[in-house]
């Protein structure tokens, strides 16, 4: 009795000092089910393929370069990046559990499709695809990709996403609301619209697809 | 009383503290320096997009700006690195202060001292091929060449021929204060250049594609290109870089960061023959780093 007390006792030890030293949840289990923490999974919110929810305004995880992720976390947490909603699901991750979990999205094939399509005028697309010089402006494309794909490590796709979202971001750097942007790249860009122009080119890159046509 | 001083007393203090923030005379300083070099008010527009017209002429402009957007791809036979024409010239060879394609259409035929000759659109557009594109210069009648005179032909539309025109080239750069110096370019560079152009200077390339040029290395522009003489390359930056964000480097910063650039190993000068010190002599009378020791590297030795 009192030997099966201690060796279940024993185990029970054992197996408290194995949960308590186990590797953090794997970066697939983060975005299904959460890491038990204080994070959910992601993909209750950004889609069971990181596609992201256009209706919503949750913008596609699949396929983002995985160090512009990660940033995305680090500056949800610090407030560099201002959301009540990711900012405590970000707090609650350790730095291995971003890495982990940037690097599943990352890896996830770009959505196919655009976001929430409007109708795109000339406005949007020259932006897009030759900026605007006049006052010291590249194009998006520039360092967003030639389709707005991305460019790993630093430069999120942005063809695609919902013109909510597009749109909101860009008025967030122009508030200060996010102001994570390597060397303050984005807020200078903002800084140079009108905000007709912040909707025309928010339209114009949601009708796009970032995957590569086949 | 006493409040009644309490109040003149601040009043004074206003007054003066007023004054002296009213006062003109802004050090010339690093924060005086730091703001967006202006695009001249008088700088030549060249004529919008889409206003090439739908002709067999028309075509020749729009491959003239394919190949000076996408070197790489229509004209890669004649490129020998990571480069193209737009890397240098922004806005496709519009902007003001990049060299714009229009300001130099009006200045050639020009002597240039770089060969000591005459030399025509032609030649100077095939140069670049040489030297920045470390490639083989399209033929002066070949297609390549001619839909990039077209190009340019096309952008300066308008344009008083024979002048120099405001905006052309790069804005020439007052001296630095402080000999450029490697180690303070090399802490500018990790800020404000490595995000695009990578840590060690190597661009960034997606698929077939170059999104960012590289600066230094075997893909880079070689030690023939106008971009590696230190005070091209500071006029250059401190106008337009980094992208978007031009002028936001200081004078020094742009000195700097140039010379840090400048100070590592690229393709070998096209003209060399087999003596770098002869090379040095005959062609590198001006600010650069060719043939000086860095390191254990002399510059211009190890390349081929």
């Amino acid at each position: 009795m009192k030997i099966r007390i201690s060796v279940s006792l024993a185990c029970a030890a054992v197996a408290y000092a194995a949960s308590a030293l186990a590797a953090p949840p794997s970066g697939k289990t983060i975005a299904q089910q959460g890491n038990g923490k204080g994070a959910p999974g992601c993909i209750s919110c950004h889609g069971d393929k990181g596609q992201g929810n256009a209706g919503a305004g949750y913008p596609y995880l699949a396929g983002q370069p995985k160090a512009y992720l990660v940033h995305q976390l680090k500056a949800f947490a610090d407030q560099t990046r201002k959301s009540p909603v990711m900012q405590p699901f970000a707090s609650a991750l350790s730095a291995e559990e971003m890495d982990a979990v940037a690097e599943y999205f990352a890896a996830l094939p770009l959505p196919k499709t655009g976001g929430k399509a409007g109708t795109a005028d000339a406005v949007g697309k020259r932006l897009a695809t030759q900026g605007k010089w006049s006052v010291g402006m590249p194009a998006c494309f520039q360092c967003h990709g030639d389709r707005g794909q991305g460019v790993a490590p630093n430069f999120p796709a942005i063809s695609g996403q919902s013109e909510d979202y597009l749109k909101k971001q860009l008025e967030h750097w122009r508030k200060g609301e996010r102001s994570n942007d390597p060397i303050g790249l984005m807020q200078s860009v903002v800084g140079h619209l009108e905000e007709s122009e912040i909707a025309a080119v928010s339209r114009y890159l949601a009708t796009l697809s970032p995957a590569k046509a086949p | 009383m006493d409040i009644r001083f309490l109040f003149l007393f601040t009043l004074v203090v206003f007054a003066t503290g007023n004054a002296a923030r009213a006062e003109p005379a802004q050090p010339a300083g690093e924060a005086a320096q730091a703001v967006t070099t202006p695009i001249p008010v008088k700088a030549f527009q060249p004529p919008s997009e889409d206003t090439i017209p739908d002709d067999e002429f028309g075509k020749m402009v729009r491959l003239g700006k394919n190949i000076f957007t996408h070197t790489d791809k229509y004209a890669a036979k004649y490129v020998g690195n990571d480069q193209k024409c737009v890397n240098c010239h922004l806005d496709a060879g519009r902007l003001a202060h990049s060299a714009p394609l229009w300001a130099a259409w009006v200045r050639y035929p020009a002597y240039r001292k770089k060969n000591k000759m005459v030399n025509t659109m032609q030649e100077r557009i095939q140069g670049c091929f040489r030297y920045s594109m470390n490639g083989t210069p399209p033929p002066a009648d070949g297609e390549t060449i001619k839909a990039l005179m077209s190009y340019a032909y096309w952008l300066a539309e308008g344009a008083p021929t024979g002048v120099k025109l405001p905006g052309q080239g790069y804005p020439k750069l007052d001296k630095p204060k402080l000999e450029p110096d490697y180690e303070r370019g090399a802490k500018i560079f990790a800020q404000n250049c490595a995000l695009c152009h990578g840590a060690d200077g190597e661009g960034v390339r997606q698929g077939d594609e170059q999104v960012f040029p590289p600066l230094w290395g075997e893909h880079a522009f070689n030690w023939g290109a106008g971009m590696h003489r230190i005070n091209t390359a500071a006029a250059f930056i401190r106008a337009n870089m980094p992208l978007g964000k031009g002028g936001s480097l200081s004078v020094q910063q742009a000195w700097d960061v140039a010379y840090f650039i400048n100070s590592h190993e690229r393709p070998q000068d096209p003209r060399f023959e087999g003596d770098l010190k002869a090379t040095k002599e005959a062609f590198h009378n001006h600010q650069c780093r060719y043939g000086d020791k860095v390191g254990k590297t002399v510059l211009g030795q190890s390349s081929q």
